[in-house]
């Protein structure tokens, strides 16, 4: 029997990088990807997302810092650091004038694995690619491309995926199979990074959220914790007549007149003991205000994120 | 060792090879049969020999050099700079490959295919003059060792290059030349005494000196001095690609 793995697969710890021009891309980075988990990172372009990937990887040297991948440092042991990952750059870039079974079959070799025909043709029949196994690449599309740089990044049998902005410029088809097809492999044990603008993606697949501004990581939480902890909900009243203002007894709630005064919003806390609803809804109707409809509506990664990195 | 990647990688650009067949083998054959009909026939047939050997045969061994230096430099800088280019470098980076490793797939398939150029222009020589070669183990080693030198050389540019710009300007502006002056067409001995000093600065003057000797026996210089300049420059390349590697010089930065 082994020995379970221990529950860490990658760790960065105190990791910066300067480039030659100066531009400092990472600052100080510590963060712990846990095996077999979906972790997401957020953040506007030029956070450091790329760079942070592409040092993991081994494609650009750390200024300082360390790495490990189940284990091995990135650097004193890239070869068996770097075999466990697969990486999806963001960038389409194919070897144009290759077949898709040729490239595909070409990363195999690369990562030092035995030629295994068997193994290609799954991959390609997994996404949906079997059958332009010999078409130049350059014959294929945008979304063809990309599929042939997934396959690219599992013809090796990674333990670790990396997806840099996986769903940048993919249709909305193959966007769902491209999740169907991360769930699978999270199913057989894959840890998959992933980055994405398409923050309704990483609300509905991360375990983990990490969200960078400016080469600073601020921020590591479970996606569930974090909404809960920066979730705000909002209470949405449809009014029978529209009012001119707030009715003076409720001023104090955090309440504002939405859609020519035909809304009312309360604005509350879930996290707080007491929402406050109950009363303002007694205040209400002390007021005379009636109305025809409410809901509540939570606030979305997105609103988190959008808070955070404007700061 | 990872000689599956090896593998991968030779295997890759012989491909690309075979792909551009037209391009990569036929038309440098095309360009130095030229050679042969202008220097050998039609100048060829009022200069007659030198050091006793026919003129047409004479300058075998230098054309031969000619097109093996510029096929190495074209092939193993064009080889290693299109995926930098393309962005497809990304894979070669972040696969589990030692430097040795990368080299060795692209250097030695890029040394392959000009040693298969020269080796067929070789074979068309001997349709058109008397070529004979009298040390073929030493003829052998000489290509070997010019053509792996000259692809680490094309290596280090296209690391270096950043545009296709600079990618041809050492083949157009030093290789040509120094191959022209290095004695392809003519014995050294042949310049005036002051030109003779200077052509001994340049390094091509001693791989054709050497590759003629392994032909004929004559050489303008030493064959142990060849063989030694030989291997000055390709350890001077080992230590610059070495050097691009630890540093990680337009490549991981």
């Amino acid at each position: 029997m082994h020995a379970p793995k221990p529950p860490t697969v990658i760790s960065v710890a105190g990791l910066s990088k300067t480039y030659a021009g100066g531009f400092q891309a990472l600052k100080n980075i510590d963060l712990t990807i846990l095996r077999g988990e979906i972790f997401a990172l957020l953040g506007p372009n030029g956070a450091g997302k790329t760079t942070l990937i592409s040092i993991v990887c081994g494609i650009v040297n750390p200024t300082i810092g360390t790495v490990t991948v189940d284990g091995y440092d990135i650097r004193d042991d890239y070869r068996a650091a770097r075999s466990k990952i697969g990486l999806v750059p963001q960038e389409l870039t194919t070897d144009a004038f290759e077949s898709v079974w040729a490239t595909v079959s070409f990363s195999r070799g690369l990562f030092g694995k035995r030629p295994n025909p068997a193994h290609i043709e799954r991959v390609l029949k997994e996404l949906s690619l079997f059958d332009k196994k010999d078409n130049k690449i350059m014959t294929l599309s945008g979304g063809m491309k990309r599929r042939v740089m997934i396959a690219k990044a599992l013809s090796h049998e990674p333990e670790i995926l990396f997806l840099d902005e996986p769903s940048a410029g993919v249709d909305v088809s193959l966007r769902k199979d491209m999740w169907q097809l991360v769930r699978e492999l999270r199913e057989s044990g894959v840890t998959i990074i992933l980055t994405t603008h398409y923050i309704e993606e990483a609300e509905e697949m991360a375990d983990r959220v990490g969200v960078m501004r400016k080469g600073e990581l601020i921020l590591v939480e479970e996606k569930a914790t974090l909404m809960r902890k920066l979730g705000k909900k909002q209470l949405t009243l449809e009014l029978s007549a529209p009012l001119d203002g707030v009715p003076t007894t409720v001023a104090n709630y955090d309440i504002a007149l939405m859609n020519d005064g035909r809304d009312l919003v309360y604005t509350y806390d879930t996290k707080a003991e007491r929402t406050g609803i109950t009363t303002l809804l007694e205040e209400l109707k002390r007021a005379g205000v009636s109305f025809k409809d409410l809901h509540t509506t939570q606030s979305s990664l997105e609103d988190i994120f959008v808070d955070l990195t404007s700061r | 060792m990872n000689l599956q990647a090896i593998r991968a990688i030779y295997f890759f650009e012989m491909n690309r090879t075979r792909r551009t067949l037209l391009q990569s083998i036929v038309s440098p054959v095309i360009s130095t049969s030229l050679y042969f009909v202008v220097f050998g026939a039609a100048i060829g047939s009022r200069i007659t020999e030198i050091d006793g050997i026919a003129y047409g045969a004479f300058i075998v061994p230098g054309l031969i050099m000619l097109t093996l230096l510029q096929q190495s430099v074209t092939n193993a800088s064009f080889g290693i700079y299109f995926p930098r280019f393309a962005g497809t470098i990304y894979e070669i980076l972040s696969a589990p490959i030692s430097y040795l490793e990368i080299v060795t797939g692209y250097v030695g398939a890029a040394a392959t295919k000009s040693i298969i150029v020269g080796l067929i222009i070789l074979i068309t020589a001997f349709f058109f003059v008397p070529v004979r070669i009298d040390h073929p183990v030493w003829m052998i080693a000489f290509l070997l060792l010019t053509a792996v030198t000259f692809c680490l050389f094309g290596f280090i540019i296209g690391i270096w290059a950043d545009g296709f710009e600079k990618l041809q300007v050492i083949p157009l502006l030093v290789i040509a030349p120094l191959t022209f002056l290095g004695g392809s067409f003519y014995s050294i001995n042949l310049l005036p005494p002051f030109w003779q000093k200077v052509a001994l600065v340049n390094p091509v003057v001693y791989l054709i000196s050497g590759f003629r000797w392994s032909f004929y026996g004559v050489s303008d210089v030493g064959v142990g001095v060849s063989l030694a300049m030989t291997c000055v420059f390709l350890v001077v390349c080992i230590v610059i690609v070495g050097w691009i590697f630890r540093t990680g010089y337009r490549l991981r930065n």
